[in-house]
């Protein structure tokens, strides 16, 4: 295996951020080599065919150049032993992960909107978060510190991200979710989790907005 | 009950399909309860079988499982259609996850406002023959298959996928050779060749009834 791994990526925070953070989460050395400044993806990544579908995100990882934000979450979780321990555990964590993909897809097209759309759709987000997604992990952590099998996986630090995420919009929508409150410090307090969470990790932070302009600068040819 | 699938879905494609044709595929019979009314829905909703309200919902091996991929995940690892280690797998889902791609694009033209539909074909077929195309013609260049030289989830996708294309523009696949031989290949084997026959679990494009009934089953988000 190579010593680090490259990513490229603009420094948008959605679909590239559950692949950060499950990789800070087994502390593999993260070199980045090249974030996507705006002339060199155009130029470098489609010429040399790295590209397959012509999208990002796009990660360099043991002599393959991953793309698809599955199949790169997939590979890094069963690598690291982040994917259960057999099918049936590996079933209920995608389900979980799923869901949560939902939801952060929802959020992420919600970043890029008109102001005023912003808050016409702000209160169907919140009431589709507390209604549909968090009771379903709130009752998953009942009687467990973990969502699946007892041990740590992708759909904890899927969680995680995501209600972070949420309260980043929503500052108290955890109040009634007591088990993923408590789930939350636990994660927290986990020694690479809590390292990526401080100033100068490769955490991203929730700018999306600001990115249009750049996002349409490298992808001008379909915004014709 | 146990050993039994059990498909709860709407009697069309949807978000099904794809779980068919791999069931179809890796041979395990299934059976299928379709919705056609609010009620069906309700009692699946209270029944807490829906983990996040929605369907598809696959009765396994003892679990209600949700989620399209979820689904699709399983029925691959158990059947060995996912390649023999990770990089075969990351391999076959970079595949999987375009192909599957696509069909969501189709899928979502069923439901586009009839001024929106031209378009949006367009879109397909311009996507389809400059995205997706030659990424199968050269992942076939040299192999009967795309990964691993043996059958897997993502030569069952792409299969789907065609044929899916071909219904809407026929000729589509007039400068792919490679996935024109892969087509006849894949037709020709005996399970595949079954579910394309008539009488088999394979379901039509979308019609106006299927779009009547989902809009019926799910009216409360249509209001």
């Amino acid at each position: 295996m190579r010593s680090g791994s490259a990513f490229h990526k603009r420094t948008v925070q959605p679909t590239w951020c559950y692949t950060r953070s499950s990789y800070q989460a087994i502390n593999v050395p993260l070199r980045i080599t090249k974030y996507c400044a705006v002339p060199r993806l155009d130029n470098n990544a489609t010429t040399y065919g790295a590209l397959m579908f012509q999208q990002v995100p796009l990660v360099e990882i043991d002599g393959m150049q991953l793309v698809q934000s599955r199949a790169i979450m997939n590979y890094i979780a069963g690598k690291y032993n982040l994917y259960g321990k057999d099918l049936k555990e590996r079933a209920l964590i995608d389900m979980y992960t799923e869901g949560m993909i939902d939801l952060l897809d929802v959020i992420m097209l919600w970043a890029i909107e008109t102001p005023e759309n912003k808050q016409k759709q702000l209160s169907n987000i919140e009431q589709k978060a507390k209604e549909r997604f968090m009771p379903v992990f709130e009752k998953g952590l009942a009687n467990s510190d973990f969502l699946v099998g007892n041990q740590l996986s992708r759909a904890d630090v899927h969680l995680l991200e995501t209600t972070l995420t949420l309260q980043e919009i929503f500052p108290t929508i955890l109040s009634t979710f007591p088990k993923i409150q408590a789930f939350q410090e636990r994660m927290k307090a986990l020694p690479r989790i809590s390292k990526f969470l401080q100033p100068g990790s490769a955490r991203k932070p929730p700018r999306d907005e600001d990115l249009i302009p750049t996002l349409k600068e490298v992808l001008s040819h379909y915004y014709k | 009950m146990s050993g039994k699938v059990v498909l709860h879905y709407f009697d069309g494609r949807g978000k099904m399909e794809s779980i068919r044709w791999l069931l179809a595929t890796a041979g395990v019979e299934f059976e299928e309860v379709f919705l056609t009314k609010r009620e069906h829905y309700d009692k699946l909703l209270n029944d807490g079988a829906l983990m996040f309200q929605q369907v598809p919902l696959v009765e396994i091996d003892g679990m209600q499982l949700v989620q399209t991929k979820a689904i699709l995940n399983y029925i691959a690892g158990k059947y060995n259609l996912y390649g023999k280690d990770l990089k075969e797998r990351a391999l076959i889902d970079m595949y999987s996850e375009g192909t599957l791609d696509l069909m969501e694009l189709i899928l979502l033209l069923a439901i586009a406002p009839p001024e929106d539909k031209q378009k949006q074909l367009s879109n397909i077929e311009q996507k389809a023959k400059e995205r997706f195309m030659p990424v199968f013609e050269k992942g076939l260049a040299n192999s009967d298959f795309l990964v691993g030289n043996q059958l897997s989830r993502a030569d069952v996708h792409l299969l789907e996928a065609t044929l899916m294309l071909q219904e809407l523009f026929p000729t589509i696949l007039s400068t792919f050779p490679k996935i024109q031989a892969f087509q006849e290949r894949m037709k020709a084997l005996p399970r595949i060749s079954k579910f394309l026959q008539p009488g088999s679990a394979r379901k039509s494009p979308p019609d106006e009834n299927l779009m009547k009934t989902v809009k019926e089953v799910f009216s409360h988000l249509f209001k």
